[in-house]
């Protein structure tokens, strides 16, 4: 019997269909351990050998891989979410409700995006926190240090346009608090210092934001858009240049 | 206390009361690594340095790790719900208006500042920087392993921005702020019709000066001294100090006006707290 299942299992495996697909067997050397993350588009970012100390939990507090794990279940909650939302005002709110009440596990699909999206802001932020305790944006990742700042920036964006999309109260106040002090920008918001007296609320920086001069109907599409292609797509590449970076500056730091 | 426990156990707001304990727990934990560190002279991580193979060792800690994260990120799903409140009307303004969490740092310092100042100037210098701190920070020292006494003007820097001046503040803003964004301890009752007395006055007028142009000019020699404490210190100090020769003057003039920049909110908010000043300089295009 024993001796039938291995027959099988060799012809499987050494058959044109399956070394189609994997491109290595499942020995124990070090050359397949090296293939496993060469050979695998989504690990092949890793390089095939790390230092022993870049393990420890103690050191990286992981805080980098869950933000980016936070953004994938966001990514792929936020996919669902689309199909059955429409960014106007006169749906909006009732989608959402639908959402929580009809859809089945709807409910459940719109906290896990909320949760993943606060999740998010909080692993950035304690993963810039480590960066900086461990010294870790010295020569020679000065660079890679800023490329983390804008995508702190676009995190809080990222969550900040997704705030108003449900489109209740506490959604409309928040972004109309949040995007108010636009209005007091210096020259090019209309209740700022020195601006130019052509300078009104329908055209000073605010406006741009809000597509409005107030949270109306277009901020909704405006900060829609923003939040499911725009800002994705742009947190997308610039995650795709720092992980990247993080390979080309020498591996994460570390003590040597 | 029950608009603070309502606060606290808003479900929005599960990332303050997180953050809570993280906070203090991963700087118990950097702390400790770092006081190794300071005592043997040898980063706590460096007999760690030999290579291994990504697949297994890596790969198994981002998957466990991952499975760690996604349970609890579920099991709170499941728990909590997310916030739906009535639908959105522009005619009905909820007091306090709150900003997300995350930004309630900001609007905390709207109280001190002006919006252009709070809400624009000091976000774009945060932003700006954090961008330049690689670039101003010259220490060699300290690269990949936590430590206390290689970097110890940096770290305290960075530390009350990020302690107290962002995550306090945030912490302030969403608990302790109610109606009018007035002040409520933990125990008080929020109280809408709350009345407190305007009494702030312009630092000028503390100084006895009612004109306004001379106010003006007043306001101006303060900010423009406080700011002048910079170049000050490097004329005092270029022949003398190591740290200063070595740091070269533009990054000094940078370094300089960044801290000078973060340590004015603090200056303006005990100013404002325990001698009830409303502006620094008053002109007539902006007010400090």
């Amino acid at each position: 019997m024993n001796e039938e299942r291995k027959g099988l299992k060799e012809k499987i495996t050494n058959s044109d269909i399956w070394r189609s697909i994997f491109r290595h067997g499942y020995e124990n050397t070090g050359r397949r351990y090296t293939l496993q993350i060469l050979q695998n588009v989504w690990l092949h970012l890793h390089p095939p050998r790390i230092s022993r100390h870049a393990l420890n939990f103690r050191f990286t507090w992981c805080m980098g891989g869950i933000t980016f794990l936070m953004f994938l279940v966001t990514a792929v909650t936020g996919v669902l979410l689309m199909f059955y939302y429409r960014p106007t005002a006169e749906y909006a709110f009732h989608d959402v409700q639908y959402l929580e009440f009809d859809i089945p596990f709807g409910m459940l699909l719109r906290n896990m995006h909320r949760w993943a999206a606060h999740g998010m802001v909080i692993s950035v932020m304690l993963h810039m926190f480590r960066v900086f305790l461990t010294g870790s944006y010295k020569k020679p990742r000065e660079f890679n240090w800023a490329v983390g700042v804008i995508l702190l920036l676009v995190t809080f964006f990222l969550s900040f346009t997704g705030y108003l999309l449900p489109w209740d109260q506490l959604a409309f106040w928040a972004v109309t608090v949040g995007t108010n002090m636009a209005r007091a920008t210096p020259v090019l918001g209309h209740e700022g210092p020195f601006a130019p007296s052509d300078i009104t609320q329908s055209n000073d920086v605010r406006f741009a934001l809000l597509a409005g001069t107030i949270v109306g109907p277009s901020t909704l599409l405006r900060f829609y858009i923003l939040h499911c292609v725009a800002v994705p797509l742009l947190a997308s590449a610039l995650m795709a240049l720092h992980f990247w970076r993080v390979r080309k500056d020498g591996g994460i730091s570390g003590p040597l | 206390m029950e608009h603070f426990i309502a606060l606290v156990t808003k479900p929005d707001n599960v990332p303050i009361v997180a953050i809570l304990f993280l906070i203090p727990y991963f700087i118990w934990l950097s702390y400790r690594q770092a006081r190794q560190t300071d005592k043997t002279g040898v980063p706590s991580d460096a007999h760690l340095n030999d290579k291994v193979y990504v697949w297994p060792y890596l790969c198994r800690n981002e998957f466990i790790c991952a499975i760690i994260v996604m349970l609890v990120l579920g099991v709170w799903s499941i728990m909590i719900d997310a916030p739906l409140e009535e639908p959105s009307d522009p005619t009905k303004t909820p007091n306090p208006s709150k900003a997300p969490w995350y930004f309630l740092a900001l609007q905390e310092m709207l109280v001190y500042f002006d919006p252009w100042i709070a809400g624009v100037v000091l976000p774009g210098l945060i932003i700006a920087g954090l961008i330049a701190i690689p670039y101003i920070d010259t220490n060699p020292k300290g690269k990949g392993y936590y430590t206390i006494k290689e970097r110890p003007f940096a770290l305290s820097v960075f530390c009350f921005g990020f302690i107290i001046l962002w995550i306090v503040l945030m912490v302030v803003g969403t608990f302790l702020r109610g109606p009018g964004w007035n002040f409520f301890a933990p125990w008080e009752a929020w109280d809408p019709h709350l009345v407190v007395p305007l009494t702030n006055v312009n630092l000028s007028y503390l100084f006895g000066i009612r004109d306004a142009n001379t106010a003006n000019f007043f306001g101006f020699v303060v900010v423009a001294g406080y700011f002048a404490l910079g170049p000050i210190v490097y004329l005092w100090k270029r022949n003398t100090s190591d740290f200063l020769q070595e740091l070269g003057l533009v990054r000094y003039i940078v370094v300089s006006f960044l801290f000078l920049t973060m340590l004015a909110l603090p200056i303006k908010m005990i100013l404002r707290i325990f001698f009830n000043v409303k502006y620094i300089w008053v002109s007539p295009w902006f007010n400090v």
